[in-house]
């Protein structure tokens, strides 16, 4: 039984595979729907433009939202963390998992867009298991153009001109819109905290 | 607050450090693979692999020491050097690069860079320029700087930029090696044309020069090589320095 890692065709994963690979987890790709059986959990990485989610169609919608109710954790990474959502105006007509409320939005103000480098997570008044022992301030590798929104599910906050939510969490359902696998070793410590959950799902 | 970005090169020839002198005389510096986990233990932000032959002698950067570098590396870490179609990103993607930059082979083929950005995302891709003044122009050199090119510094940014660049990394020909300071003038001149982070390299010298390219430069992230290799200044030290006097820096590592 190993970790999911949902290969959509969105970028690259040799990163990710080799953070959670550090950090000890049994993690492998998956590109076909019917391969999610028997995971213990499911990432859904991504980068790049929200269309691209669109590949994930309502096989995957069913199947992913069938896992969480047999309690397996749920990880959205950068456009996974926005998928989370019930879409993006990057591409108005691709729907999103829809597990938390909200569209994503463009970036946009008196900074550079797309958002690339280091920023801080404000950690919001709401537990967070994936965030134990990630103090608020700390530091994440960011590159992206468009963001969720700052909802009750959000565990940390973090502002590029606009406030958006860098860390969202509920129950089994989790999503970081920073790069863990880049952000050294509070990304790892976080990658560490999602194997726990894992574990404990159980 | 978005903290600007200290990117050291590891320049590298034949699986070995080197630094280049306005990209002549080389000398030994250590074992990448060594220097980058010292650098990231130090808190470097990011990590550039060039392969500085690469694009004269008709070398690919080395798979073996990209694998080696980003083995326990867990920032970001970008390769360039050589890179002339999607087969040679490929490999030096699944090798464990983040982001690849190109220069030369952008020149030549500029919808090489949407392929790219099509296929990896923005994100991967680097355009490189090397720019030196020629009167109040910067003109744009390929082939390590030894090539003239037609285009203008500014204008072959924004070019890059519409076509799907995620970042321009702009060296300054006439400082590069002189440790006399970045081109703050070209640095901010292409950094105010276009919408993507400029990552400025060529003539850091002191802490100061960092100071200046981060303002009056309005660089988004600067790069390095010789100043971080020979530990004159360390990353660390560089970075309280910084932060001090007002850059936003990541401070915890």
């Amino acid at each position: 039984m190993s970790i999911a890692l949902v290969d959509y065709g969105a970028g690259n994963l040799t990163s990710v595979l080799k953070a959670f690979r550090a950090v000890g987890a049994d993690v492998r790709l998956v590109s076909q729907v019917s391969e999610l059986e028997g995971a213990r959990a499911i990432v859904v990485p991504g980068v790049g433009h929200f269309s691209v989610t669109a590949s994930l169609g309502l096989d995957w919608h069913t199947t992913i939202r069938g896992a969480l109710d047999r309690r397996i954790p749920l990880l959205g990474i950068c456009v996974g963390l926005q998928w989370l959502f019930e879409g993006s105006s990057e591409s108005p007509g691709t729907p999103g998992l829809g597990v938390i409320k909200g569209r994503c939005f463009r970036l946009e103000g008196d900074v550079k867009v797309p958002h690339v480098g280091w920023n801080g997570l404000d950690r919001t008044t709401r537990p967070s298991r994936l965030l134990d022992e990630v103090p608020t301030g700390s530091s994440a590798y960011f590159t992206h153009s468009y963001a969720a929104p700052v909802v009750e599910e959000t565990a940390a906050a973090t502002t590029h001109a606009l406030p958006f939510s860098s860390v969202v969490e509920r129950d089994l359902v989790f999503g970081a819109q920073f790069h863990p696998e880049k952000s050294g070793r509070t990304g790892l410590r976080m990658v560490e905290n999602f194997l726990r959950v894992v574990r404990e799902a159980r | 607050m978005l903290a600007k970005r200290l990117i050291a090169c590891l320049d590298v020839r034949d699986g070995s450090v080197v630094k280049g002198i306005n990209f002549q005389g080389l000398r030994n510096a250590g074992d990448p693979a060594e220097l980058a986990a010292r650098y990231n233990a130090e808190g470097i932000d990011e990590l550039t692999v060039l392969d500085v032959t690469a694009t004269i002698e008709g070398r690919r950067a080395l798979i073996d020491t990209i694998r080696r570098v980003s083995e326990q590396l867990f920032i970001p870490l970008a390769v360039g050097g050589g890179i002339r179609s999607m087969d040679d990103a490929r490999a030096i993607i699944e090798a464990g690069a983040d982001k690849v930059s190109l220069n030369s082979a952008a020149l030549a083929q500029p919808p090489l860079i949407t392929a790219l950005a099509r296929t990896y995302g923005s994100q991967a891709v680097i355009v490189a320029i090397d720019a030196k003044r020629e009167g109040d122009k910067f003109e744009v050199f390929g082939r390590s700087g030894t090539t003239r090119d037609t285009r203008e510094a500014v204008d072959w940014a924004r070019e890059a930029a519409d076509r799907g660049a995620g970042e321009i990394l702009l060296t300054s020909i006439d400082r590069d090696g002189t440790r006399s300071g970045f081109d703050c003038e070209l640095t901010a001149a292409v950094s105010t044309a276009v919408p993507i982070p400029v990552i400025a390299s060529g003539g850091a010298g002191t802490p100061e020069h960092f100071v200046e390219v981060f303002s009056s430069g309005r660089a988004d992230a600067a790069l390095a090589a010789s100043i971080f290799h020979f530990s004159e200044h360390a990353v660390r030290d560089l970075k309280t320095f910084l932060s001090d006097r007002g850059v936003p820096m990541r401070l915890d590592w």
